[in-house]
């Protein structure tokens, strides 16, 4: 992975639209924030150049984080599903999930510029750990912003941030949360730019963020490809992740989006139902607009207004995604499909009793989608991006199960 | 372009009589429709050259707590952007040159053809466009040229020289010189501060003609300031103070009005100082 986040013919071009210009992607944003975008653009592309960058960010990952992470054949949910489930097991990195690739690339890259100090956004906290990981354990300042209902839902992960030593800002505007978060992050960033790096948390918002984030995590896909290759001498029918952004499946499609026998999929949150309009799925249910910086799908009203969007995963709880998701979407070439709490929920519970494997409700998603995606592929073999662990998300499922009094389970 | 615009000879007037000129700025719907059309026309009566409407927006990343909580309002109450043509309409009526300073994908949802020709049969003299650059506006820039309406672009201190002039090329009307590194309401933009940035925006500017003229927003709120500023720009651009004046008044709309005009006319001064 030295290069700047190819993706053959799915590459974003010099001004950061993917699929033609003007389509998907580009830098809708203030212009005090343009010269740093342009200054990040070639900082950035020098580092992923240069081998000493490259060189360490790789052994951080590998040393630090514990990347690669294993792929992994789930024999009972296979036999569950009715077709062969392979784990791709970001759970297991440090942090618990795929975000620390990105900080880790994105921190570097701040010590490289000389900038002291990072802030970041958060949903569920996973981004705002890793980046206050990352911050801590290369002697950076971090502050995060975290809409305050999602400080509420999570706040395991805000104690977190606090021990590492990060400052977490709840933000009481708008929403209340992720989108509400990267509004205040930016307004922040407008002001200390000069010493501050904002760490971006998924392949969204302006260019470079997209491609930048990307190059940091397509890993997932790269080593998850040649694993399958040694593993099990082929590589798999279809590809699932969860999609709120849409970093760890964008990481993951990369490795395979010139593959063309393998299937793509990408399962957004379908919160209570996308026929109730309490829902996070963004390119299903959506319509083309522009939001954080970028031209992409976005839940909007009439008037251009963004609609809130709902799931029990915080971290999918967004209404925007990522632009390269949009374009591949309108190319044909993934798939993008909703999942709902309760199909989330239970495909959680399968995957604990089954696998011994309790996911972050985010990728529960992804196992729900290819717990139906195996219906439609019978036998096939399914690569599904477990992107994150569950600990964090302990509170929503003893609520959801009513777990924690003995005797008293379903 | 071809024809005047109606800002640029508000600038001009406002120079050979000397001075700076004043751009207000408020919500379209804030405190409610009605509310804006009325707090606007006090603004022009008591003093300001060029009116900015503001169309409320969801995610507005370049304003601080006050406008956005102003904004929020409109939107609670259920203001549509055909309330803001509505509200161009009632302003622009006035004679005064009316702007409307919208965040980009409202535009871009209503359509960019029928916003500008909504806009320009509402007597709407162009827009400002806090997120987008020209860079990417070419679909705007050709409605706007299409129908003589003023291109407002910003500029930041941590604009290159090349991207003023690029900006400063495909402005018209005037061009908003962002008076500190932040958000709307939350700094003081001093005259010392934002000189540096007047001078590369003239030097940068095209040449030929009037020249484009400079008008500085984004942390101003007094006459002191306003004085300060109009010996360096050519415009001074006020908002957040205008909003905080209604939000300081909620209950009493005839206050709110009155003290709205207290500040416009203290801006006013300043400006002529």
């Amino acid at each position: 992975m030295s290069s700047t986040g190819t993706t053959g013919n799915y590459d974003a071009d010099a001004l950061g639209w993917f699929g033609g210009p003007g389509a998907f992607g580009g830098r809708f944003m203030p212009e005090a924030l343009i010269a740093a975008l342009d200054e990040l653009d070639v900082a950035w592309q020098q580092a992923m150049a240069d081998p000493a960058f490259t060189g360490e960010f790789e052994r951080l990952l590998h040393e630090y984080a514990g990347v690669p992470s294993m792929v992994y054949d789930a024999t009972r949910l296979s036999e569950h599903a009715g077709a062969r489930i392979l784990l791709k097991r970001e759970d297991l990195n440090h942090t618990g999930a795929h975000k620390i690739r990105n900080v880790l690339g994105q921190a570097l890259l701040t010590k490289r510029m000389g900038k002291k100090r990072v802030i970041a956004e958060t949903g569920a906290g996973q981004h705002g750990v890793a980046s206050a990981t990352a911050a801590a354990y290369l002697g950076l300042d971090c502050t995060v912003y975290m809409g305050e209902v999602d400080t509420e839902r999570q706040a395991l992960n805000v104690a977190r941030m606090q021990l590492l030593g990060a400052e977490v800002i709840p933000v009481k505007s708008g929403s209340r949360t992720l989108k509400d978060a990267i509004n205040e992050a930016l307004r922040d960033w407008v002001a200390s730019v000069d010493e501050t790096a904002y760490l971006f948390g998924t392949a969204a918002g302006p260019h470079p963020f997209p491609s930048l984030v990307l190059s940091f995590v397509r890993g997932i896909g790269d080593e998850a490809r040649q694993q399958c290759l040694d593993q099990y001498g082929a590589l798999p029918d279809a590809v699932a992740a969860c999609v709120g952004g849409g970093s760890n499946a964008i990481g993951l499609f990369a490795g395979f989006v010139d593959d063309p026998d393998v299937a793509i999929y990408g399962f957004e949150a379908g919160g209570d139902g996308v026929e109730t309009g309490r829902h996070a799925a963004t390119i299903f249910a959506g319509s083309i607009g522009v939001l954080h910086g970028a031209r992409t799908f976005v839940l909007q009203d009439e008037d251009g207004q963004t609609v809130e969007s709902h799931s029990i995963s915080a971290g999918l709880d967004y209404p925007g995604v990522g632009p390269q998701h949009s374009a591949l979407s309108a190319a044909g070439r993934a798939t993008y499909l909703p999942v709902t709490d309760t199909e989330a929920m239970d495909a959680m519970a399968l995957l604990a009793r089954t696998e011994g494997i309790i996911p972050a409700i985010e990728s529960a998603h992804a196992v729900a989608g290819a717990l139906r995606v195996a219906k439609e592929r019978p036998g096939q073999t399914i690569l599904v991006n477990l992107s994150g662990r569950g600990d964090k998300d302990m509170g929503t499922a003893m609520e959801w199960f009513h777990l924690g009094e003995a005797g008293e389970q379903q | 372009m071809s024809a005047t615009s109606n800002t640029g000879i508000a600038f001009e007037k406002a120079r050979a009589e000397g001075r700076a000129t004043l751009v207000g700025y408020l919500p379209a719907g804030f405190p409610d429709v009605e509310g804006s059309i009325a707090a606007l026309k006090v603004m022009v009566e008591s003093g300001c050259d060029v009116i900015e409407i503001g169309l409320p927006y969801s995610d507005p990343v370049m304003d601080g707590p006050s406008i956005q909580a102003a904004a929020q309002q409109a939107l609670d109450a259920g203001v549509r952007t055909t309330d803001v043509l509505r509200v161009v309409e009632a302003v622009a009526a006035t004679g005064t040159p009316t702007l409307v300073m919208t965040y980009w994908n409202p535009v871009e949802k209503y359509g960019v053809e029928r916003f500008a020709q909504d806009l320009a049969n509402a007597g709407g003299a162009g827009l400002i466009t806090p997120d987008l650059t020209p860079d990417f506006a070419p679909e705007w820039i050709a409605a706007a040229d299409a129908r003589d309406l003023d291109k407002v672009f910003l500029v930041a201190p941590s604009s290159t020289d090349e991207r003023i002039a690029m900006t400063t090329a495909a402005c018209r009307g005037f061009v908003y010189a962002t008076g500190i590194m932040g958000v709307t309401g939350t700094k003081q933009t001093t005259a010392e501060g934002v000189a540096p940035l007047i001078a590369r925006t003239r030097a940068m500017s095209p040449t030929g003609g009037t020249a484009l003229p400079v008008g500085v927003g984004v942390g101003v709120s007094t006459g002191v300031q306003a004085a300060d500023l109009a010996a360096y720009a050519d415009g001074v651009i006020v908002g957040t103070a205008f909003v905080r004046t209604l939000l300081d008044h909620p209950g009493d709309r005839s206050a709110g009005l009155a003290a709205l005009a207290a500040l416009t006319e203290e801006l006013a001064g300043g400006v002529r100082a």
